[in-house]
């Protein structure tokens, strides 16, 4: 009679188990938010998709705090921009970043690591907005086009972006979606051709 | 490859790969253990130390870059037999707890009070953002207080 009674509950227990278990959610697919594509058919899609991906942005920050790793978040341990764009005086972006990628430590590296001038933030911006921003002498530094072309294909620290070296996990950190050699050919083009920004 | 440090005023040759930690070259190779190690990431500033003046995790800092530069650690500090300032602070203070992260702290408030001769609370709590288990930072911000008043002469 125990052994009756103790079958008949452990039966009724997977019942509910593969019934709750396997009918949640029925037939419906999880929704998937798609990101949406890629534009990359002419110089200024390439360029582009390059100067928006994280690798650029994190440090063109909206607000004083730069933005670190693969999901963008603030960069730990309160890191600021401070007055010239290397940080504190006690506690710069070199007592952690050095010239080259450091793969013991995980921490990137590059020549001059800073963060852009607070009017120079991308964050948040459209393709066209960065695009007026940088080609606007009064935005841009004062840079001529040719130095503008020179930053964004000659500096180094622009072009740690295709060597951004591992995390302290050992993960490789993603580059732009556009190989190097293209991009620069990309910019080059552009500017050749007369800056032109598209109405979107 | 072999590499020639200055380390506190000395030259010491270490053999050691190019790109490895500073640090390693310091503890191992120079036989120097006051710089610990801490997370390995240049995240807590347990290693922390001075090259040119400046403070740098040298967990993070491979030893190559550090050829023909000025390497301070804590055991450069006191110099002609006298204490630095942040030695005397800290000591008066009772800072340490366990005491494993201090010298990182110690090294990040010399180069703070090389910058910044009178910090405010603001300023510590901005510059000086190392990690300590024991919580001593209270006593810490008390320290660097007084350090800065030694070191300007106003003790």
């Amino acid at each position: 009679m125990k052994n009756e009674k103790l079958c008949y509950l452990v039966t009724l227990l997977l019942s509910a188990v593969f019934v709750f278990g396997f009918s949640n959610g029925g037939d419906t697919p999880p929704k998937i938010e798609k990101e949406p594509a890629l534009l990359l058919d002419t110089p200024f899609d390439k360029m582009m998709a390059v100067l928006m991906h994280k690798r650029c942005v994190n440090c063109h920050p909206s607000g004083d705090t730069p933005r670190q790793g693969e999901d963008s978040h603030l960069h730990n341990f309160g890191v600021v921009r401070g007055e010239d764009g290397h940080g504190l005086a006690g506690y710069s972006c070199n007592t952690c970043h050095g010239e080259e990628n450091n793969d013991y430590s995980g921490v990137p590296g590059a020549p001059h690591w800073a963060v852009a001038p607070a009017g120079m933030a991308w964050e948040g911006k459209s393709r066209i907005e960065i695009a007026q921003q940088m080609m606007d002498p009064a935005r841009n530094g004062g840079r001529s086009h040719h130095e503008i072309e020179e930053h964004l294909t000659e500096h180094e620290l622009v072009l740690w972006a295709w060597e951004p070296g591992i995390d302290a996990e050992g993960n490789e950190r993603e580059k732009p979606p556009v190989p190097k050699d293209e991009y620069i050919q990309a910019v080059r083009e552009w500017i050749k051709s007369g800056t032109n920004i598209p109405n979107e | 490859m072999k590499i020639t440090l200055n380390i506190n005023g000395e030259q010491k040759v270490v053999e050691a790969d190019g790109k490895s930690p500073l640090l390693w070259a310091i503890r191992d190779g120079a036989g120097l253990m006051g710089t610990k190690f801490g997370c390995g990431k240049a995240a807590c500033g347990a290693c922390t130390i001075l090259v040119d003046g400046k403070a740098v995790r040298s967990c993070s800092f491979p030893v190559q870059h550090a050829e023909g530069k000025e390497i301070t650690t804590i055991e450069g500090l006191s110099k002609d037999g006298k204490i630095h300032p942040v030695q005397q602070a800290w000591m008066d203070e009772v800072v340490p707890q366990c005491g494993y992260c201090q010298p990182g702290f110690m090294m990040a408030t010399v180069a703070m009070l090389e910058k910044i001769p009178n910090p405010t609370d603001e300023d510590i709590d901005n510059n000086i953002i190392n990690v300590c288990r024991c919580g001593t930072y209270y006593r810490m911000r008390k320290a660097i207080h007084k350090a800065a008043k030694l070191k300007n002469g106003n003790s």
